[in-house]
């Protein structure tokens, strides 16, 4: 970091932001496309070759919506609380990593915004921040429907970020570090297992915590089967009953935003990130893996969607502290342990 | 007259009070010093399968209170049929329970047969009973596809709803309408069978038991669906009869009663059948009696289908004076003639009496009263629609509920908003 001159940094960022943005969009069509396919049906078709323009169309009509704003609605907070879920989904963005230094027309170029060293740490506290804009947006707009789920959210949050954060304490402890390029990186190292060199992926020696940390990430991002707090068949759109237009259109993004980041999160943390075939000499494959690995993740994501009820809020928070919490702490203990004996300090 | 300016103060100053963020008019506080939140769910809510509202008190998301309010579809059907004549009520009836047109067909047509002491040939009470059980299956698979839908798993009603496709591509084959059919007629039916029927229906029987086997796989086996259907909404036997439940709401408690076997109508005497039983009147158990349901009216068309195929008997009871003559007897004959046209213009003159018929619809006993006084409209007509008492089991069972469990709750009960509010 900081060996690089600003205006690539700004580059940098500006070719993320549009690919990421992008890939927003076609998140929703690829979601569609997909959820269609499990439903025994087609999908949108009309709009462009295999439908493709269907975003746009999408875009087009919620920008042509009435942006109404309820008579209850304390019209401050209604404004704004949107944003801070898109603007905090968007931020987390700023840490994954695509590949190292490269070098490019004569710059060496990094591969990401920025290399912080709490990096993991920041992608949760947006998660956290970004859950403010759904109990504002569902407190303020004066509908019980609204409020209902915006409490549900808050619980919901609350009990999975802690899951979420210890899921990862195993991979801090096994690294050393918080920095997601860092931790990507040993990922691309190999470990002799018997006669093979496989990769050293955390998904294989952090098992459990890939496991707890899916789930909780879905539960993050408010996906089925725990989308409580839009549930729609009990709480009408949850904490979006009263938003139209852009606004409503910000949240859906958000959400689907949240999950690109957390399937890149998942992707860099315990899968990897670009480690791949040919990723360390030519840095575009590295990339390639990198995305293929997201769109698993949101196939994964897609296919709870299809296939799972719903979970009823009691049981959801039955799970979190009952089940999932005391196995996020029993794998730290063992990650500790193993740390130590690692070290020669137990034995 | 325009309203002066005190007036219209005094109709906003009964508005309600929005300077809170919330409608505080009808809250009050629990024992605890907690207050209660009143919900209005419905009429416009996704998960009321139609217009009902339920207005819930919550502590929480805990239901304290519950109070079902119907009448948003009421279209007045009993009413309507005291002016038309009989043969004109039928299509009214498709519109209770859109989800199942033939079964309430068949209700009605039988209670009039019954008032006319009609008998209609065997043939016709064979396709009577392959088309009322295909209905059922479409009102049963219609029910599964929405109450898994209300319960979260987005998928099954599509499943559901592509095999009610084939019921009701079989219904316009059948009679040329897919959902209110007006399929059954007084005395049987006039029509010749279309030639691409019975192998239509042959076709949906053998693809029907895998796709049974398809919902099974992905709910029975669920443990996320067993955990928001098992012991949730328990209807013990005793409520069961005091609420006078009928239908798989009835028998998931336990309680052996349906009308097919109780009082048989049709040939349902000589079809080989059994009545699926749950065990703990809980959410779960409904399911599984409707599910089991579905396999038992595949067996009952499979018989009938195989005893009828061959047959072209009559299927009409053209012996009466109470049915419309044959088609070609009006085009040759002049008493046929005379008879047709006083049957249009004037209708058939019932005799004096009162009848009740019931029969077992999809979602319960579905009865029908007629009190005829001797002309040719009923005096008076009763529908005794299974969900609309069925429902009043939901204020019970809703007791100490969570709110997701609203949705199971409904859905659970199997309700068309058609034929509660009649």
């Amino acid at each position: 970091m900081g060996d690089q001159p600003i205006w690539i940094t700004f580059i940098v960022t500006f070719v993320i932001m549009i690919v990421l943005l992008t890939s927003m969009a076609y998140t929703t069509w690829y979601e569609r496309k997909v959820l269609a396919r499990f439903q025994d049906r087609i999908g949108p078709t009309r709009t462009g070759p295999a439908g493709l323009l269907q975003p746009l169309a999408d875009a087009v009509k919620l920008m042509g919506k009435e942006d109404l704003i309820p008579e209850a609605a304390d019209r401050k907070v209604f404004y704004f609380a949107p944003m801070i879920t898109f603007i905090t989904a968007i931020l987390a963005a700023a840490v994954i990593p695509w590949g190292g230094t490269i070098e490019l027309f004569g710059q060496s170029v990094n591969l990401y915004p920025t290399d912080l060293n709490v990096g993991a740490l920041f992608i949760l506290a947006t998660g956290s921040i970004g859950v403010y804009g759904i109990i504002l947006g569902g407190w303020s707009s004066g509908n019980r429907y609204s409020l209902l789920g915006a409490i549900r959210s808050a619980a919901q949050v609350i009990s999975y970020e802690l899951i979420l954060g210890f899921s990862l304490v195993g991979i801090f402890i096994i690294t050393g570090t918080m920095s997601l390029k860092e931790i990507m990186f040993r990922q691309h190292e190999t470990i002799s297992f018997g006669p093979f060199e496989i990769a050293n992926w955390f998904v294989l020696s952090q098992p459990l915590a890939f496991v707890l940390f899916v789930i909780a990430a879905v539960a993050e991002t408010n996906r089925a089967p725990f989308d409580l707090p839009e549930a729609e068949s009990e709480l009408v759109a949850g904490f979006m009953t009263e938003y139209s237009a852009m606004r409503f259109a910000l949240y859906f993004l958000g959400e689907y935003i949240s999950m690109i980041i957390m399937s890149l999160f998942a992707s860099t943390l315990f899968l990897g990130g670009t480690s791949g075939p040919g990723a360390d000499t030519y840095w575009p494959l590295g990339i390639m893996w990198l995305v293929l690995k997201a769109i698993a993740f949101l196939f994964f994501y897609i296919w709870l969607r299809a296939t799972l009820p719903r979970f009823r809020f009691d049981q959801l928070m039955g799970l979190a502290w009952k089940v999932l919490l005391p196995l996020a702490i029993l794998n730290i203990a063992l990650t500790a342990f193993f740390r130590l004996i690692g070290n020669g300090q137990v034995f | 007259m325009e309203p002066t300016k005190t007036e219209f103060n005094v109709m906003e100053s009964t508005q309600t009070d929005y300077s809170g963020t919330l409608m505080v008019e009808d809250e009050h506080e629990l024992a605890s010093g907690e207050r209660v939140m009143t919900l209005n769910m419905g009429p416009q809510h996704p998960s009321t399968h139609g217009v009902m509202r339920v207005l819930l008190k919550l502590d929480g998301e805990t239901v304290i209170e519950c109070d079902p309010m119907i009448g948003y579809l009421h279209r007045g059907t009993e009413k309507l049929s005291e002016t038309k004549r009989y043969a004109q009520i039928v299509p009214w009836t498709d519109r209770l329970d859109y989800t199942a047109a033939p079964q309430n067909n068949l209700g009605y047509v039988l209670a009039v047969e019954k008032l006319l002491g009609l008998n209609v040939p065997e043939r016709a009470q064979y396709w009577r009973v392959i088309m009322v059980e295909l209905s059922r299956l479409a009102s049963h698979l219609v029910w599964l596809g929405t109450h898994a839908l209300d319960i979260g798993a987005l998928s099954m009603s599509l499943y559901t709803f592509r095999e009610r496709e084939m019921i009701m591509d079989i219904f316009e084959t059948f009679c040329g309408a897919r959902l209110t059919t007006n399929m059954m007629e007084i005395g049987g039916f006039s029509r010749p069978l279309p030639d691409t029927l019975i192998e239509q229906i042959r076709n949906f029987l053998r693809v029907f038991p895998n796709r049974i086997t398809e919902y099974t796989d992905l709910l029975t086996a669920n443990p996320i669906w067993l955990a928001r259907t098992k012991g949730v909404g328990v209807i013990t036997p005793e409520a069961a009869t005091s609420y006078s439940l009928t239908g798989a709401c009835l028998r998931g408690s336990g309680i052996n009663y349906d009308i097919r076997k109780a009082d048989p109508y049709l040939v349902y005497d000589q079809l080989d059948f059994e009545v699926p039983l749950g065990q703990f009147g809980d959410v779960f158990d409904r399911y599984l009696v409707r599910v089991e349901e579905m396999r038992q009216a595949h067996k009952i068309i499979t018989q009938a289908l195989n005893y009828i195929e061959h047959d072209d008997r009559p299927m009409m009871a053209y012996e009466s004076a109470y049915v419309m003559p044959p088609h070609m007897g009006t085009m040759t004959t002049a008493e046929d003639m005379q008879r047709h046209f006083v049957w249009v213009i004037k209708g058939f003159s019932a005799p004096i009496g009162e009848v009740y018929h019931a029969i077992e619809h999809g979602k319960g006993e579905f009865g029908i009263h007629i009190v005829s006084d001797g002309g040719s409209m009923p005096y008076r007509m009763r529908i005794r629609t299974p969900d609309y008492v069925n429902l009043g089991v939901l204020p019970h069972m809703a007791q100490g509920a969570m709110l997701a469990d609203m949705v199971a709750l409904i859905g659970t009960i199997d309700i068309v908003l058609g034929s509660v509010d009649r």
